[in-house]
């Protein structure tokens, strides 16, 4: 019991979480054809809502080549990392409170650690493997410029993502996401509080998802594809499907931070049946998640792409002040109140 | 001031726009009314669409309605202005008034430049621009249209014969 429950948990939370990760990329189709006053793909089944199977079977069963003198074990393994960091930081991620089943109380986390921040930050660390190394393997200069970038530029946002961060942290006193939402529940979001810590969280997280404005690693007119050029086949669509984990990722933990995570304002989960709670909660946090996606989406086919200098002006002569400034703030305002 | 990469100094913003963030919200905004509006997408296959009369299409041979015989008498004008030479012409006898017909009338489509000096130069207006614009063929002998293509019913380019009548 005490292994099987984390494990349907795993199961559960990945095969969910990949499935909207495939609609997502048909959302993001969808979103940017209106924006440009076209309809997007509708031919396959009704409203095009078959699409993504079509491109998964399309990925899958393409041939997946490895250029000549790159060194095959890394390449191979590249994608791996990048996608199993990305679903790996879902563990954390409380999709709502808990449900009964036979009368035992199941948290809807995968894994209630007491680091659960300190995690994800770890984990969105490691993803710069996946894409320096898919870079570095593949011999090719494009790739590796690519590679290169995006080290540089998630070390570089890292810091600020981090910093603005720990704003929430030294209001809540935790680094569990749960007792973190739970606090938020029981008073104001975390928002109200910490708008300039939100608005560095979101930009840096832009950045650490390699998503417009953001997206240098893999700039087309500069790099071809950038990291993955040399990439096709379902490898190539590992490394989609993690950009796209890391955006649910990183919207996920933007609601469990600044937006009160599965909870409502004048909504007393407390009063109902909790199992019925547990469903609104998760639905809750999903349309929370789903709107700051449509964000990423509408800022990407907003916003052209930032020059490499402008990058680094930004994240170092302007976001990490920023973070630093309003960490000074938030502890100058705690050490007032209390 | 940045440095824009030639030396030159770029275009001097206020401070609101350095803000970054309220520029970015006035683009935003742009973009999400670009949402709704009208698509100017054409559903192709199902949706066609219908040129106006001045559009140069494939070529054809107007055939008269009420005799079901064709205008053309192989004078052979045609294929002599034709600039990439698709015409071909063989001409022969016919007991009618108008006493030649082409007993052979080719346009080779993959020569055809749609420039409409057949249809200008053409004393009877015997070849005019239809308003087919999807050929498709598989092979180069597919490309060459026969009579058998060609010939087209006067009542199906009346458009056409009417805007010549009016611009020519």
């Amino acid at each position: 019991m005490i292994v099987l429950v984390p494990l349907i948990k795993v199961i559960v939370v990945v095969l969910i979480v990949l499935g909207i990760v495939s609609y997502l990329v048909l959302a993001e189709r969808k979103i940017s054809a209106y924006m440009q006053d076209r309809i997007g793909p509708n031919r396959v089944g009704p409203k095009g809502l078959f699409q993504p199977f079509a491109d998964i079977i399309k990925l899958v069963l393409k041939e997946m080549i490895v250029p000549e003198n790159a060194n095959g074990f890394i390449h191979a393994l590249a994608p791996m990392i990048s996608i199993t960091v990305a679903v790996g930081a879902l563990a954390v991620i409380p999709f709502g409170n808990y449900i009964v089943i036979g009368g035992q109380k199941i948290s809807l986390i995968v894994a209630n650690v007491n680091i659960g921040v300190l995690y994800i930050l770890a984990m969105s660390s490691l993803g710069v493997y996946g894409i320096t190394l898919s870079g570095w393997s593949s011999n090719n200069k494009y790739s590796l410029l690519g590679g290169l970038r995006s080290s540089a530029q998630m070390i570089s946002y890292e810091l600020s993502l981090g910093l603005s961060l720990v704003g929430v942290l030294m209001i809540d006193g935790t680094l569990q996401l749960d007792k973190i939402t739970m606090a938020q529940s029981a008073g104001l979001w975390n928002i109200v509080y910490q708008p300039l810590g939100f608005l560095i969280f979101v930009t840096a997280a832009f950045a650490e998802t390699n998503r417009l404005p953001f997206d240098l690693p893999e700039a087309e007119p500069e790099l071809v594809g950038g990291y993955h050029t040399e990439y096709s086949g379902m490898r190539w669509g590992l490394f989609f499907l993690s950009e796209y984990t890391n955006m649910i990722v990183s919207s996920a933990l933007m609601v469990a931070l600044y937006f009160g995570g599965w909870s409502l304002p004048f909504i007393n989960y407390a009063a109902m049946a909790p199992n019925l709670a547990a469903l609104l909660q998760v639905v809750t946090f999903f349309a929370k998640i789903g709107v700051l996606i449509f964000v990423f989406m509408w800022v990407r086919w907003t916003l052209p792409r930032f020059r490499y200098d402008q990058l680094m002006n930004v994240g170092w002569k302007i976001m990490l002040p920023l973070a630093i400034l309003n960490l000074l703030g938030t502890g100058a305002v705690l050490l007032a109140v209390k | 001031m940045m440095n824009n990469g030639n030396g030159k100094k770029g275009p001097q913003l206020t401070l609101w726009e350095k803000l970054y963030f309220p520029e970015i919200i006035h683009g935003m905004s742009i973009t999400f009314k670009a949402l709704f509006r009208p698509k100017f997408t054409r559903q192709y296959p199902e949706e066609r669409w219908v040129p106006p009369p001045v559009f140069r299409g494939r070529p054809v041979l107007v055939v008269e309605d009420e005799t079901n015989v064709e205008r053309c008498v192989a004078c052979g004008l045609c294929a002599r202005v034709c600039p990439s030479l698709a015409i071909q012409v063989q001409a022969a006898e016919t007991e009618l008034d108008k006493e030649r017909y082409p007993e052979l009338f080719e346009i080779n489509m993959l020569r055809c430049i749609f420039c409409g000096f057949c249809e200008e130069v053409c004393p009877e207006e015997a070849i005019i621009m239809s308003k087919d614009y999807e050929m498709t063929f598989s092979n180069s002998k597919d490309a060459v249209f026969g009579k058998d293509k060609l010939l087209t019913p006067a009542s199906q380019l009346k458009d056409r014969l009417e805007f010549l009548k009016q611009y020519r």
